[in-house]
């Protein structure tokens, strides 16, 4: 069944929440009503009494009560609504942080690159008429048409081959694996036909081209469906690899990657698509992109520094709230590009903080945390740490199904709170 | 005397004498050559099509003399390389089309310059007929900044407008092919990609995705397999269930074409392209055909073959000697004339082959360049930390 969110309708049609939009209603009539003369018979009923004996049980609640907490929310007072046009817009509730999910993003990111290049199309499993496997491509075969939206059959290795192709003769596909599992199928269009091309031939043929679908763990999937291809992909010369986390990451770094000349692998995460985020009025324009190779500090801090991407940079947010309660400052940072790694924005972390704790959904060993160790180690802020890298990773094994086991194969909020308390030597 | 010194130097010039007898020599005027000849060519066994390419082919000498100089041209190319290679001047992988000329030329005749082509790994000659020299072929051949890839490619990687290469893994470069023929049809420029693959790829499971998708989207692409009998060293009995490749694309129509005639290739290329244009989706063709070398130059091409198998191609069906042979019995060029081609080719080549060993190595500074397109300039690891080397695009 299909689960649409309040929070997305309201997005799209940019709506507030119906309740906003009554109390602002109702203060406005107060407001009208106070500025009327003495004796408008609205000013008596405010403060009128019904006579006779009251009922037993509670008390009505009378508009006044209301009233009085609806300015309490909103913080204004019974004297300022003489001057209009400053209890209009301190009682107006807008809409300028937008609630948008990942999956809404995604879609209107691809939407609008659509329509500004005639050349950019997505191909793909069920990405047109079932409105995509996961709903993020929703709506836009019903606006582009058969042409520009195009279902393959399930042939991942001849469908990656044809959007290489069709990337090398000048247009600008997206093409969307269902999940990064199946890729494995037609890894080597990515690698040897994509991401190594512009180098063999030194420059004259470029491969202006998207791979994107959900990457790593999902819920209840099992071994075959839950591999994190981050190392993998990240490991290869040619490539760009991306790992958006919120709503603002997915729509800037998937426009980046689809104007890039270059190929471009952008890891999502199923998880994410339907957590809602809210994205400035910046992150919303037409032209809002993000660079690739640049990581983002989510949240600064001075004791330890958390690196992560994709879904745990939300874990670790969530360790580092919980961290602040006893006093322990983390500085979280939103790698956002897994290739090329923004090294420097970690050293100048880990040359304030002293202490460095990397953590990924993916595998151990020559993962993700394992290079960003190697790198820390060659560079500069290697003088700067007190304590070794720590690396919080998913568990060194396939990926089970049962729930307790699942749940624990992964980096939980828990696991990171005891590694910072490990590495300060708490 | 003078008329005996005017004999003398008469004879020494060749019999040439100013009485008007009988001229020897390449100045025979263009008035004795007939201007063109219409030649009977094989009828091609076909797969799902009712009807298939004209079974006879026109010839003009105009063209005749093209296409000879081209198949000479890429002959004489690979048997330098032949000899490069081994003088270990050339290294590596180098995959010869010797044998198969009348492929590459017979293809290039029958599409426009403006269409696509793809192919795999023994792709010199193709390189030759979409337009790149033979010297920059040779010098990416031996790695110098004066190969068409400023040595950064090797044998299996050159590419040139609408030549897409050179593509080193068996089978890959067929869904490229499938995708460039879709941007053809997105583009709505009535062009066509030329997808070739061999017999050894034929059974590629990637080959039947492409099949698949090309027919549901109805992509102008023309699939050409090139079966020179051998996939390195297994020959089509040992490899393949069913050896009729042209029927191999099942829903797809196919045509099985004599690959050592230039002028049926040229037709039956001519009919494939023109069903493609007219939307009727992809189509493919079987081009029997032979290569006289091994599968690559460390192969040396006898432990699956006998010589004498060799040897009988060659002195019967070379599509050199075929096309020289019509050509001259039917008045449409002297020996002299050829004879004159082969020896301008010939120093064509030295004069490439000299350029190849000449032209230094591409520089050091210039390793990780390229490596993105359209990038600002950015830095590269080196073989250990402190080495960090910069990259342009």
């Amino acid at each position: 069944m299909d689960k649409i969110r309040n929070e997305q309708i309201r997005g799209t049609v940019k709506v507030e929440q119906f309740g906003d939009k009554a109390r602002e209603a109702r203060l406005r009539w107060f407001g009208r009503v106070l500025r009327r003369n003495r004796g408008y018979i609205g000013q008596r009923m405010l403060e009128m009494e019904l006579p006779g004996r009251r009922r037993r049980g509670r008390p009505q609640r009378r508009f006044m009560d209301v009233v009085k907490v609806d300015m309490e929310m909103v913080g204004v007072k019974v004297e300022e609504a003489v001057d209009r046009a400053r209890w209009r817009q301190m009682i107006h509730c807008d809409f300028q942080l937008l609630q948008v999910t990942v999956r809404d993003a995604l879609n209107q990111a691809m939407d609008e690159e659509l329509e500004r290049d005639e050349r950019v199309f997505l191909l793909g499993e069920e990405v047109a008429q079932y409105d995509g496997a996961y709903k993020v491509s929703r709506g836009l075969w019903k606006k582009y048409g058969d042409k520009r939206i195009i279902d393959t059959p399930i042939s991942e290795m001849g469908f990656a081959g044809i959007a290489v192709g069709a990337a090398m003769a000048g247009l600008r596909p997206i093409c969307e694996f269902m999940t990064f599992n199946f890729s494995m199928q037609a890894i080597d269009q990515v690698i040897n036909s994509a991401a190594k091309t512009c180098y063999m031939s030194a420059g004259l043929q470029a491969v202006p081209i998207v791979f994107r679908g959900p990457n790593g763990a999902s819920a209840g999937v099992a071994a075959q469906h839950s591999q994190c291809f981050a190392a993998w992909y990240g490991h290869c010369p040619g490539l760009k690899v991306v790992s958006p986390w919120n709503s603002e990451d997915a729509r800037g770094l998937l426009k980046s990657a689809i104007r890039d000349d270059n190929p471009v692998v952008v890891l999502e995460n199923e998880l994410m698509y339907g957590v809602a985020f809210e994205v400035s009025e910046q992150g919303l324009s037409k032209d809002f992109t993000i660079p690739i190779g640049k990581a983002k500090v989510e949240r600064p801090g001075n004791h330890v520094t958390l690196v992560s991407h994709s879904r745990m940079v939300g874990h670790c947010l969530d360790a580092a709230a919980v961290l602040a309660k006893e006093g322990i400052e983390c500085e979280v940072i939103n790698l956002r590009t897994i290739r090329p790694l923004d090294v420097e924005t970690i050293e100048a972390s880990v040359v304030k903080t002293n202490h460095l704790i990397t953590v990924e959904g993916g595998w151990p060993q020559f993962g993700v945390g394992a290079e960003i160790c190697a790198r820390i180690m060659e560079g500069p802020a290697f003088n700067y740490l007190d304590a070794p890298v720590i690396r919080v990773t998913g568990v060194d094994i396939p990926m089970p199904y049962a729930k307790i086991l699942e749940d624990n194969s992964t980096p939980q909020i828990k696991d990171i709170i005891f590694s910072v308390k490990k590495t300060l030597n708490m | 005397m003078q008329n005996m010194l005017t004999f003398i130097s008469n004879v020494l010039r060749g019999g040439a004498s100013k009485n008007g007898a009988r001229l020897v020599g390449s100045t025979r005027s263009f008035a004795d050559f007939s201007p063109q000849a219409s030649f009977d060519i094989k009828k091609c066994e076909l797969h799902r099509l009712d009807q298939g390419p004209p079974t006879q082919a026109l010839l003009t000498r105009e063209q005749g003399l093209k296409y000879y100089r081209t198949m000479q041209t890429m002959r004489r190319m690979e048997l330098k390389a032949d000899q490069l290679y081994k003088q270990k001047i050339i290294r590596g992988f180098c995959h010869l089309y010797d044998g198969q000329e009348a492929c590459a030329v017979g293809i290039e005749a029958g599409i426009n310059p403006s269409d696509h082509l793809i192919t795999a790994y023994r792709a010199h000659g193709y390189t030759y007929t979409r337009g790149v020299s033979v010297k920059e072929i040779l010098a990416e051949l031996t790695g110098r900044r004066g190969g068409v890839a400023k040595g950064k490619g090797g044998s299996m990687h050159m590419y040139a407008k609408h030549f897409y290469g050179g593509n080193g893994i068996v089978g890959a470069q067929v869904p490229l092919g499938a995708g460039l023929a879709l941007a053809c049809q997105y583009k709505g420029n009535n062009e066509v990609c030329v997808t070739l693959y061999g017999d050894g790829a034929a059974n590629q499971g990637q080959i039947f995705e492409s099949f698949n998708m090309a027919a549901l989207w109805k992509l102008p692409c023309i699939f050409i397999c090139e079966n020179n009998k051998y996939g390195m060293g297994t020959s089509v009995e040992r490899a393949s269930a069913s050896t009729d490749y042209f029927k191999r694309g099942d829903f797809i129509p196919g045509l099985k074409v004599d690959g050592m005639d230039v002028l049926t290739v040229r037709e039956a290329t001519k009919f494939a392209a023109d069903y493609c244009r007219s939307g009727k989706g992809p189509i493919l063709m079987e081009l029997e055909t032979y290569r006289y070398h091994g599968h690559s130059m460390s192969d040396p091409g006898v432990s699956y073959r006998t010589r004498e198998e060799i040897q009988e191609v060659r002195s019967k069906s070379d599509p050199i000697s075929m096309l020289k042979d019509r050509m001259i019995s039917n008045n449409m060029a002297s020996l002299e004339e050829i004879k004159e081609i082969d020896v301008e080719i010939r120093k064509e080549i030295e004069e490439a082959a000299q350029f190849a060993t000449s032209d230094p190595e591409p520089p050091l500074e210039e390793l990780c360049n390229h490596i993105f397109y359209n990038e600002p300039p950015m830095e590269v690891r080196g073989t250990n930390p402190w080495s960090k080397l910069k990259s342009i695009s």
